[in-house]
């Protein structure tokens, strides 16, 4: 391979990072704001967030982009420049998976430590703040990552419609050097190696914020385990299981 | 915005075919995921060593890169390899292969979850290997597995739009060949959406109810 075309195998490399970083921040927002939505007491919040959720769960991300691509601009005359409708196609897609893992590990956290919200009357805000979230976090972050990694592969659709993503690239280079067999196992070794590396970041986020809630105490904290057991043994078992459930 | 239903009408003969080869496809697809899944999670359990690691590199490689990268693979470096298919059949195969790498793991969660007294039970009636797995192992993991492999299939249901690029006229090929010669792109997009929703709510619905029954 010549250098220009090396050349254009990394701005294709730097378009997939881009859009994969905009859509997972468009995506994270997304379940959150939903998945937080579906726990609401009001029914029409829930059946708004579950409208969302199976709508977009129940298409395809192809079929999206198609939608964004094509159907927004003549339907209501949005012409969105090509990032972001990628973004937001993927985005309000896999966003819709992931308020599917908010839901699951809120609904995961010890009911009692709702009650106990509720005994210190915290605004209904403030015990998703102080006490559901920071409980709950740490175990969206495994089926999060795996989802991260699906949103990777799911930036490859944008090269559909013709936006210069690592595989519209490689596309490009096929056709300038007729070596498929060569040009896509590099480019699936790239994706590959982005993906390992997303994964590493993600286990890394979980250790911090697990041991920010005490779970999997740290070495030399043996003297408080004990009490934690106890006040927390129901509980932990109970979110384990969910958590393997929600992932 | 503008919406024409006799464009609708026109459309809904291709819609038939494209649903038809979307079908085919799923139901192949997910033939040979559920066959070579189950291959690869018995070849991980293997006593040697020099089985597992290239299993499980080899999955761990094609579960984590893109489909839509994989699919051109196939259908444009086999027949540099003097192996031709049709491009439906590349597509099958290359949805088989993705997907066998996820029921893989949902094999091998089935295959633990089966009690360690059953396989006590085996080794104490002096079962060989084979029957163990046959008779008494696989029975109690399979019907363990059977939503989560649903939901691969309505997962797989929703990756099929992708084989519009490697030329298969499915749902979203056949809508793509329609919007280009008439020119009308709301209404077929719209109406294979709303047809991929109607299929896979229900059938989700349906994996729930499963769920209930099957896994207690």
């Amino acid at each position: 391979m010549t250098s220009g075309l090396w050349k254009l195998v990394l701005e294709g490399i730097w378009v997939t990072v881009q859009l994969l970083f905009f859509s997972a921040l468009l995506a994270g927002a997304m379940s959150f704001l939903a998945g937080i939505a579906r726990t609401s007491r009001r029914w029409t919040v829930r059946f708004l967030a579950g409208f969302y959720t199976e709508v977009f769960r129940g298409t395809s991300a192809l079929i999206m982009i198609f939608w964004v691509y094509f159907v927004l601009p003549l339907a209501f005359g949005w012409q969105l420049v090509p990032l972001w409708a990628g973004t937001l196609a993927l985005g309000l897609t896999y966003g819709a998976y992931g308020s599917e893992i908010v839901r699951g590990a809120l609904n995961a956290v010890d009911p009692a430590q709702r009650e106990g919200g509720i005994a210190l009357s915290f605004t209904p805000w403030q015990r998703m703040r102080l006490i559901l979230l920071p409980q709950a976090v740490p175990e969206m972050i495994p089926p999060f990552s795996n989802l991260l990694v699906e949103l990777l592969k799911g930036t490859a659709l944008v090269s559909v419609m013709g936006m210069g993503d690592l595989t519209f690239s490689a596309n490009l280079v096929r056709l300038a050097l007729q070596q498929s067999a060569e040009v896509y196992t590099y480019v699936l070794l790239i994706y590959f190696v982005i993906a390992f590396l997303l994964t590493r970041l993600m286990r890394g986020l979980e250790r911090r914020l697990k041991a920010g809630i005490g779970k999997e105490p740290a070495r030399g904290k043996a003297a408080r385990e004990p009490e934690q057991a106890e006040t927390t043994g129901v509980g932990a078992g109970a979110g384990a299981a969910a958590g393997g459930g929600a992932s | 915005m503008t919406w024409d239903w006799n464009a609708v009408g026109d459309f809904m003969p291709h819609f038939w075919d494209g649903l038809l080869v979307t079908l085919q496809a799923l139901a192949l697809g997910s033939v040979i995921s559920f066959t070579l899944g189950l291959v690869w999670a018995l070849s991980m359990r293997a006593p040697a060593r020099w089985v597992r690691w290239p299993v499980g590199a080899a999955t761990e490689f094609v579960r984590n890169t893109p489909l839509l990268v994989q699919l051109f693979f196939l259908f444009y470096v086999l027949p540099e390899w003097n192996i031709t298919f049709s491009a439906l059949t590349t597509g099958v195969i290359a949805i088989g292969l993705h997907y066998s790498t996820y029921t893989m793991q949902v094999y091998r969660a089935g295959i633990e979850g089966v009690p360690a007294g059953q396989w006590e039970a085996a080794t104490a009636l002096g079962l060989p290997v084979r029957r163990t797995w046959t008779a008494v192992i696989l029975p109690q993991a399979v019907r363990r597995v059977v939503p989560a492999l649903g939901n691969y299939v309505i997962a797989m249901l929703k990756d099929t739009p992708m084989l519009m690029t490697i030329t298969v006229l499915e749902m979203l090929g056949e809508a793509r060949l329609y919007s280009q010669q008439h020119f009308q792109f709301t209404e077929p997009l719209t109406v294979i959406g709303v047809a991929f929703i109607l299929i896979s709510y229900p059938a989700s619905l349906l994996l729930r109810a499963l769920e209930r029954r099957l896994v207690r």
